[in-house]
């Protein structure tokens, strides 16, 4: 294999585990400051793009400028939207069902996402059919030799990182993210601390939910196309992601997210059939998961959030 | 009294059931017949076409003042999944007032309800699906196909590949039936030619997103062409990703991408891609002039597609047998059984012993300008403008 198609392997895993990650630390927000796994977290993702194609069409058809306009009003209006949605997610699912179950909020999201999604097949124009979204980032590549270097990719990896450095910074830095950190530590200390409980989960919701509605987004540049389904397999390989970085932990899932897209590349790229691919890497997943049930970083090492 | 009053009403009854009787002159008994196909979903537009075309069966037929029945048609979504195809082949099968269908594009929905059809003894005639086994898996008399099969296309595929001087073919192709179909019957056609040799296959999942990685590996293989057995929505994404990665091959696809909403999916990208489709192009068809017309005409919302044409002509066969011997789903099997050099819009139809037509022309398309044109009538093949690595 020459050291061009093994950048470009590596490039292709990045593009996926930028997105699988980003969708990860949205299931490990919820999870930190609540105990509780929201499964519509994908569906959220999935009309966070409808939203900013939406919004493109909207712009598009009134005539609006430059693209960086278009693009940048697609991805504020995803992501005001997706926090908005997670807030009243936040706000009357998962909230009202503290005392019950943890296996009620999974189930109650789980159906959540259904609505999400049929709405969006039923209510959207067109919408059972995949929508081709705008190519809005700049198209330029240098061919270096088996490797294909695209100013797209490099720009939505750059974006990615910086969203979860943001990310990051947020919580380490600022006295929300220690709030944030406070309640996923211990509820009841951070309560007779005068934090405002309720307030940091309706305001952790609407981060996971912005960082899905930008993974969305990042989705439809990437591939030029969204459908109605793509959220239902994002949350579910996001989820796993999650689960076998350590669920509670960002650096966790993150890990988790580029582990599970380099598995994939590696089904594609090992000699026996690509078909297998998924298989193989859910089976990786699963032999990890006996091997470290609590995540490959575990929680008694790991700060939660 | 009460005579007088007895005969008054046995007068109003007589005159009732005359008017009954005499109704029918007017208003004909009305026969309801059935139509399957993907309404929703990454092929609604094959799916849309078929159905205005059986439709336009229906509403030609009932315009006809010498027609015997009144039709009416029930349309089902199978969505182009066979959970889905089985449950409205059944709801359609179980309905007694049904007489018989014209049904699915997809393979995978075809070959998924030919039992349930056979269980209920409901004749149907496929207008769209190209998996062999739909027709010749079983001998089932219920199930009739007006369209050919893969392993002609196929055959048409691998010599014109070959024919050009490509050697290498990269095989991409999901994982259903239609696809998996498609992998064994172009290897077996190009293997049998022997020019040109197939250095990877694929398999792929319907409705997987991301090819990055499988087209990495197909371009350190360096194939002349990427020949995808397959439907338009993966289609779409593999021939934009292959321009992502910077692969100039020829993409060769089969009759599951000839569709306006491939080329509306890629806009220019689409230049240059194969397709192979049996029967003649719309236009060239003995009926397609006609059919366009009345086509026209209707101004549906969307256009009949590809395979818009057999649609119309299995619905007006299955129409034509009603006619001759009733609304009754036994006599017409019996008389579908015997379907010889009949007259329709896709040419003269003749059902072997497993109610297969035998189509023997193949169009060869190749996408110039936003279209697919005819491969004999293009620039490509009169040399034009070259496909990539075309000699």
């Amino acid at each position: 294999m020459t050291a061009g198609l093994l950048a470009q392997y590596v490039m292709n895993g990045l593009m996926l585990g930028m997105m699988y990650a980003l969708v990860a630390v949205g299931f490990t927000l919820f999870f930190g400051v609540l105990d509780v796994i929201k499964f519509s977290h994908g569906d959220v993702l999935t009309v966070g793009a409808f939203t900013a194609l939406a919004t493109y069409v909207a712009l598009h058809t009134a005539g609006a400028g430059s693209r960086w306009l278009e693009l940048i009003a697609m991805l504020v209006a995803a992501i005001l939207a997706m926090a908005f949605l997670g807030v009243l997610i936040a706000r009357y699912l998962v909230l009202p069902l503290r005392s019950a179950p943890p296996l009620n909020t999974l189930l109650i999201t789980l159906m959540l996402g259904t609505v999400l999604r049929e709405s969006i097949r039923l209510f959207y124009p067109q919408g059972a059919n995949p929508k081709p979204f705008p190519a809005l980032l700049p198209k330029g590549s240098i061919d270096l030799g088996g490797f294909n270097l695209r100013a797209d990719n490099v720009l939505m990896l750059a974006a990615g990182a910086a969203a979860i450095i943001g990310l990051q910074a947020l919580l380490n830095r600022t006295k929300l993210g220690l709030a944030i950190r406070a309640v996923a530590q211990d509820e009841e200390t951070a309560r007779t601390m005068g934090i405002d409980f309720t307030a940091v989960v309706l305001v952790t919701f609407a981060i996971g939910s912005a960082l899905a509605a930008f993974a969305g987004v990042m989705n439809g540049l990437y591939y030029n196309e969204i459908n109605f389904g793509i959220g239902l397999y994002l949350g579910v390989i996001g989820f796993s992601a999650a689960i076998i970085g350590g669920l509670g932990s960002v650096y966790g899932a993150i890990l988790g997210g580029f582990l599970f897209a380099g598995l994939q590349v590696l089904g594609t790229v090992l000699p026996f059939a690509s078909a297998y691919k998924d298989v193989f890497a859910f089976a990786v997943v699963i032999a990890l998961m006996a091997w470290r049930p609590t995540g490959l970083i575990q929680e008694k090492i790991s700060e939660r959030v | 009294m009460r005579p007088i009053g007895k005969t008054f009403v046995s007068v109003g009854l007589a005159a009732l059931a005359a008017a009954a009787i005499a109704a029918p002159a007017s208003a004909k008994d009305t026969v309801k017949v059935g139509f399957i196909g993907p309404l929703t979903g990454g092929v609604s537009a094959n799916g849309l076409g078929g159905r205005n075309s059986a439709d336009l069966a229906v509403k030609l037929r009932n315009a006809d003042a010498e027609a015997k029945y009144n039709y009416d048609i029930v349309v089902f979504d199978d969505e182009c999944k066979p959970n889905v195809a089985v449950q409205v082949a059944t709801k359609m099968a179980a309905d007694k007032d049904i007489i018989g269908g014209a049904t699915h594009y997809c393979s995978a929905t075809a070959i998924a309800t030919v039992d349930t059809y056979h269980k209920f003894g409901f004749p149907v005639i496929v207008w769209g699906a190209v998996l062999p086994d739909v027709t010749y898996r079983n001998k089932y008399a219920e199930i009739h196909r007006v369209n050919g099969t893969m392993i002609n296309q196929n055959d048409a595929n691998a010599e014109l590949i070959s024919q050009l001087g490509y050697k290498t073919v990269a095989v991409i192709h999901d994982t259903t039936d239609y696809g998996k179909g498609h992998n064994e019957y172009f290897s077996k056609a190009l293997a049998k030619i022997g020019k040109a040799q197939i250095v990877g296959t694929f398999g792929v999942t319907a409705d997987q997103q991301d090819f990055a990685t499988e087209l990495t590996r197909i371009k350190a293989l360096k194939p002349d062409v990427i020949y995808f057995g397959g439907l338009t929505p993966i289609g779409v994404r593999i021939r934009s990703q292959m321009d992502k990665l910077g692969i100039n091959a020829v993409f060769d696809g089969t009759s599951g991408i000839v569709s306006d909403a491939y080329i509306q999916g890629l806009g220019p990208l689409a230049e240059g891609t194969l397709a192979f489709r049996e029967g003649a192009p719309t236009d060239k068809l003995p009926g397609g002039k006609f059919f366009m017309e009345k086509y026209t005409a209707q101004k549906y919302d969307q256009p009949p597609e590809a395979y818009g044409a057999f649609a119309f002509a299995a619905m007006n066969m299955l129409i034509d047998s009603i006619e001759k011997v009733g609304p009754d789903r036994k006599k017409v099997i019996a008389d579908l059984a015997n379907v010889k050099d009949r007259d329709s819009i896709v040419g003269k139809i003749t059902f072997d012993d497993h109610g297969q037509n035998a189509v023997p022309v193949i169009t060869k398309y190749v996408v110039q300008d936003g279209k697919f044109v005819e491969w004999d009538d293009s620039e490509y093949a009169s040399g034009k403008r070259k496909l990539p690595g075309q000699k």
